[in-house]
């Protein structure tokens, strides 16, 4: 079974070279909602110091959504995903395989970009390893998560916006606790318990999301 | 390896069956649709009319006798639901998820009115319509919730497909609820800690407790009606042409 998730791991992966608009995409979309915020709110940088922690969670949470509509839906175009459910390999197997790589994708870019826009949102310094933390903990939640969604709404016209209305109420939780714990790192408070919340959160999830999706995959 | 010798009741798997709900529904469904306007009528008469006013609230805390009925069934039903759906999805039984998919209407409804009445009653009480506290936070998630399955309910032209579907959305709704609801409540409350709950004493007087429960009961059975009376028109859509179904007193008229 390891070598089954493998290989899908590293097959997707080699689908998303090939494609490399597919991983850049909702990293622009990303820099654009972050950009959108000062230009629509304030450029103040008292005021946006304020609300970064809540805009830069708002906007990975929304970058994590548009990418996640093509998590099945490629394959279930083309026929692989057939194939894939019929293999010897439990649904819940494949289910993680790929939004693993969805992760890798979607999620690690972010990660990796989240310091520059904390400087550009006047983020205190103090708080960036602590946004950098909790979205390393909280994007594999929002990934897990979607993969539900992603699953249930394969093969219905018009899936994209379906997927952000059945998806984003159960995200309210990890972006409570995504967005205060950086708000507490912001004031010099301690930050143990809200990662030990959202790594409670990310556990849940990759216990019962597998299950759920790969069974709303063989509908 | 000895084989369990526990079963479910046989009513169980005899609920599963189209033609025997759809029998067992029609006598059930007068009895609920009695007690609901009972229920309702006496309750809403003793609350509006005759319960004392609250010492604080004056007369708007009246309200509550729509309120915290519709809070209290949106929560429900969505339980409801989720059970329903479980039944179908382990015991592959189609009535079961129509019982499911006939939830979601009603309960939304129910969630709708409860965040209405309770804008309304914030007004007189904290000075504002809408406040982001916890409890009004969830139960507006919780209609966003309702509002996901209603939307891939009409996505999904397959009735057999959607109820799969909305059996898993709701049992993962349901396994989020509590994680919504405790996460929104460390971040931000305000709201009254309940003043029903079946376990404790009520803090408020019995006049006004009662006609209370009244309410919530006559919502239950109300509740209980209409997705008797909704499950029974899916039947009639799925078996249409079915010979039981043709042959039955509530179409022949007999």
């Amino acid at each position: 079974m390891i070598r089954f998730m493998w290989a899908i791991v590293r097959r997707d992966l080699l689908l998303v070279a090939r494609q490399p608009a597919e991983m850049i995409n909702p990293l622009v979309f990303f820099l654009l909602v972050i950009a959108l915020f000062p230009l629509g709110v304030s450029p103040e940088a008292a005021l946006l110091s304020q609300t970064a922690a809540g805009v830069i969670w708002v906007a990975a949470m929304l970058a994590t959504l548009l990418s996640l509509e093509l998590l099945f839906k490629l394959d279930h175009d083309d026929g692989s995903l057939e194939q894939l459910l019929l293999a010897p390999y439990p649904s819940w197997s494949l289910v993680l395989a790929k939004v693993f790589v969805h992760w890798l994708v979607s999620g690690l870019p972010l990660i990796l970009i989240s310091p520059l826009i904390a400087t550009m949102l006047f983020l205190p310094s103090q708080a960036v390893p602590t946004l950098m933390l909790s979205l390393l903990i909280g994007t594999p939640t929002l990934s897990l998560l979607g993969a539900i969604g992603a699953a249930l709404v394969t093969g219905v016209r018009g899936g994209g916006m379906l997927l952000t209305l059945l998806i984003l109420p159960l995200y309210v939780p990890v972006i409570i606790f995504g967005a205060s714990s950086v708000a507490a790192a912001a004031q010099g408070m301690a930050i143990g318990g809200y990662m030990a919340l959202l790594a409670a959160m990310f556990v849940f999830a990759l216990m019962i999301t597998p299950w759920a999706a790969g069974s709303a995959l063989k509908l | 390896m000895t084989e369990s010798s526990w079963r479910m009741p046989r009513w169980f798997h005899q609920m599963g069956s189209p033609k025997w709900f759809y029998g067992f529904a029609g006598i059930l469904q007068p009895w609920f649709a009695i007690a609901a306007l009972g229920l309702l009528t006496w309750g809403a008469v003793w609350g509006l009319a005759f319960a004392p006013a609250d010492y604080q609230q004056g007369n708007s805390f009246r309200i509550m006798y729509v309120h915290v009925p519709a809070a209290i069934l949106s929560q429900s039903i969505f339980l409801g639901m989720a059970v329903a759906g479980a039944v179908g999805l382990v015991w592959k039984m189609k009535v079961a998820f129509m019982v499911a998919r006939s939830c979601i209407a009603i309960g939304a409804t129910f969630t709708a009115i409860a965040l209405v009445t309770g804008a309304i009653w914030g007004k007189p009480t904290w000075g504002a319509y809408w406040v982001w506290d916890a409890r009004l936070t969830s139960t507006l998630v919780l209609f966003f919730l309702y509002a996901g399955i209603m939307a891939l309910n009409q996505a999904i032209s397959e009735r057999h497909i959607a109820g799969k579907a909305t059996a898993i959305l709701a049992i993962v709704g349901t396994i989020n609820i509590p994680i919504i609801k405790y996460s929104v409540e460390w971040w931000n409350t305000l709201h009254q800690s309940s003043s029903f709950t079946l376990t404790a004493k009520p803090s408020m007087p019995a006049e006004m407790y009662l006609p209370l429960l009244l309410t919530v009961l006559g919502s239950y059975c109300f509740f209980a009606l209409v997705v008797l009376m909704r499950t029974r028109s899916q039947i009639v859509q799925s078996q249409s042409g079915a010979s039981w179904l043709m042959q039955h007193r509530d179409i022949t008229g007999a």
